[in-house]
């Protein structure tokens, strides 16, 4: 009897409400519990990225330099154990410089976030662009993008980035764009450019099948334009991949950058990344491992939750896809 | 002068390159009219050619060669700018309820559709005027703001149907509009097409496989076979007496709650091959006629000579040579 009892969910008024399929992949995210997870954490990077000058006044650290903690004996190594941790360097400070490496760290997040976010918008909205003009219109403006494509993606990209990145840096101003943030903007664009081949696939493939749904014939058949059909039609049925193909990319785009900066020819001290941090730390690595320690942990924790937001999206978005 | 008028309408296919090219002529020198309300039926089993032939006249498909006079406009040829205006009178109902409708958006938003892209404001405005089609087509008027996944089939091809007569055109070519839905509610559709023609007096175009299907609503019926008509007749004279070898056959094939004593039994074996043979009558290879009732000289004028579509008398006409 007890199981009678219970309260059950009125059939009726279930079926009333309104749910778009949006919606719906919201409900089932809610229920991912690691993706949830993955997302405060994500939350709480992105703030503290976004308020690092707040944080660092309150804590009372900066970026300048403390030369008086470098130990003269010892090649400008910290004083002290654990790459110099004290009260008031948490995380120790940096060999050479005397700079805290918590404030290293919060205002490093800040250009590996918008070269993340920049690159990512550059490569997402290329992609879509593409991917949508090939798998709409077909035939010769498909050749085209995709056998450019393939050309792109057969790239030696890395090594391409490099000597690309290794000509621009020298470059003192362009526009309103100079040193470090020409250097970002620069980032932005290699990162974003190479990486859209991979988004315009994608999405060429959605539409290749959404464009034969009956849909897109019936809008043709009102008089819609291109234009309408594209925007209207076949866009609003992407979000799900569009937003999948944007959380991992984030990810894989902090990884780029790292790469790049770590080789040298992305973001240069004094300004900082975390790229930049492990590309330093990797040369006095043996000396003080701490330096080393805290960027890496910083990029790996990030990186492992926009990994699993994306996964959790996706998952969301697509339920059959979950293994 | 006839409201619409198709005259030697013909579509190839062209398949692979170079030696391996093979030409398809799924469309092949078909002429029909239909006169404004009148319901002309479109027969013939998958693959001859009768979907082609539909979507040939709302211009989905681009014809190979032939004429499309629509109120004495000639579609054929047209650039797509210069249909627009044209497509307000020519409407389309579609197969399959489940992809034409975009699952992306609100039935509101697909009703008012019509509106916005012709640029046309209907009295009161676009809400009341979708919330009236609703009404009209049988559903309920406030669930505007639903999404198609949260109707059925028989709901969601009527939402496909208030969306083709929201601009009170004057031809509708209905695709096979009841063939993917329950026999239980073929019915109830058929019965609001025919009911929405008395009320609007608009034309159908009524594309079907099925002759018991389209009996309800026709008042002429063109058969079609391997891309040609074979028989053109009005409905009463068709269902009586029908002339072609291939007519009889399908209707046969006609399910009935009582078999009438000299109903004769015709068995159609193998399908159409989409290649037919090399000349002479496209439908020899599977003719009963020729394969029992002909000597060997009338067959060989079968096999030499493709018949032409004659009338048998003012409201019929068939193609073969023995009718």
């Amino acid at each position: 009897m007890a199981g009678l009892s219970k309260p059950m969910a009125n059939p009726v008024a279930e079926a009333a409400r309104t749910r778009s399929p949006g919606r719906l992949a919201l409900e089932r995210f809610r229920r991912d519990r690691i993706a949830v997870a993955a997302g405060v954490y994500v939350v709480l990077v992105l703030l503290a990225s976004v308020l690092a000058p707040l944080i660092c006044r309150v804590l009372g650290i900066d970026t300048e330099r403390h030369i008086g903690l470098l130990s003269l004996t010892n090649l400008g190594f910290p004083d002290g154990r654990l790459g110099g941790m004290s009260w008031d360097h948490p995380l120790g400070i940096e060999p050479k410089t005397g700079r805290d490496l918590l404030a290293l760290l919060l205002y490093g997040s800040r250009t590996s976030l918008i070269i993340a976010f920049g690159a990512t918008l550059v490569s997402v909205a290329l992609g879509i662009l593409f991917g949508l003009w090939a798998g709409y219109f077909g035939g010769w403006v498909d050749t085209v993008i995709s056998r450019s494509t393939e050309v792109l993606m057969a790239f030696p990209v890395l090594l391409f980035s490099i000597a690309l990145l290794a000509v621009l840096g020298n470059l003192d101003r362009v526009g309103f764009l100079a040193g470090n943030s020409l250097r970002t903007a620069i980032l932005i664009f290699v990162i974003g450019f190479f990486s859209f081949p991979y988004t315009a696939r994608l999405m060429r493939s959605q539409v290749l099948s959404l464009r034969t749904r009956e849909f897109v014939a019936a809008a043709r058949v009102m008089g819609s334009s291109n234009r309408r059909i594209l925007r209207r039609e076949l866009l609003p049925n992407l979000t799900g991949p569009i937003i999948v193909v944007t959380s991992l990319s984030i990810p894989a785009t902090v990884l780029a950058e790292a790469g790049l900066s770590f080789l040298g020819v992305g973001i240069a001290p004094p300004a900082t990344s975390w790229g930049q941090l492990l590309g330093a730390a990797s040369r006095t690595f043996v000396v003080d491992p701490a330096y080393m320690l805290f960027p890496g942990l910083s990029m790996v924790a990030t990186v492992l939750a926009f990994n699993l937001l994306g996964d959790g999206i996706r998952d969301a978005f697509d339920p059959k896809s979950r293994s | 002068m006839s409201l619409l008028e198709v005259r030697d309408l013909r579509k190839t296919f062209v398949r692979g390159h170079g030696r391996r090219r093979r030409v398809v002529n799924a469309v092949d020198g078909v002429s029909f009219e239909v006169g404004a309300g009148e319901t002309l039926g479109l027969v013939g089993e998958s693959g001859c050619g009768k979907s082609t032939t539909a979507g040939m006249v709302v211009r989905l498909i681009e014809p190979t060669s032939g004429q499309i006079s629509f109120a004495g406009t000639e579609l054929a040829g047209r650039s797509e700018r210069s249909l627009r205006p044209l497509r307000r009178e020519l409407q389309m109902v579609f197969q399959d309820p489940q992809s034409s409708l975009n699952p992306r958006q609100t039935v509101g938003t697909i009703l008012s559709a019509p509106f916005q892209i012709q640029g046309v404001q209907p009295d009161g405005g676009v809400l009341p005027e979708v919330r009236r089609l609703l009404e009209r087509v049988g559903l309920n008027p406030e669930h505007y703001n639903r999404y198609p996944h949260q109707f059925s089939g028989g709901q969601r091809q009527r939402i496909g149907i208030a969306r083709a007569i929201a601009l009170r055109p004057k031809l509708v070519v209905c695709d096979e509009p009841v063939s993917a839905l329950d026999v239980s509610v073929q019915a109830q559709v058929l019965n609001l097409l025919a009911g929405l023609q008395q009320e609007y007096g608009m034309a159908y175009l009524f594309v079907a496989h099925d002759l018991a299907v389209v009996r309800h609503l026709s008042d002429r019926v063109v058969v079609m076979y391997l891309g040609r008509v074979v028989e053109q007749a009005e409905r009463e004279e068709l269902y009586r007496s029908p002339a072609h070898p291939y007519t009889q056959a399908l209707m046969a094939a006609v399910p009935r709650p009582r078999v009438p004593e000299q109903r004769k039994k015709v068995l159609l074996r193998g399908d159409a091959a989409a290649d037919g043979p090399a000349g002479g009558c496209p439908f020899r290879p599977r003719c009963p006629r020729y394969a029992t009732e002909l000597g060997a000289a009338d067959q060989s004028r079968c096999t030499q000579e493709a018949p032409e579509l004659v009338p048998l008398s003012p409201r019929q006409s068939a193609a073969c040579h023995f009718v």
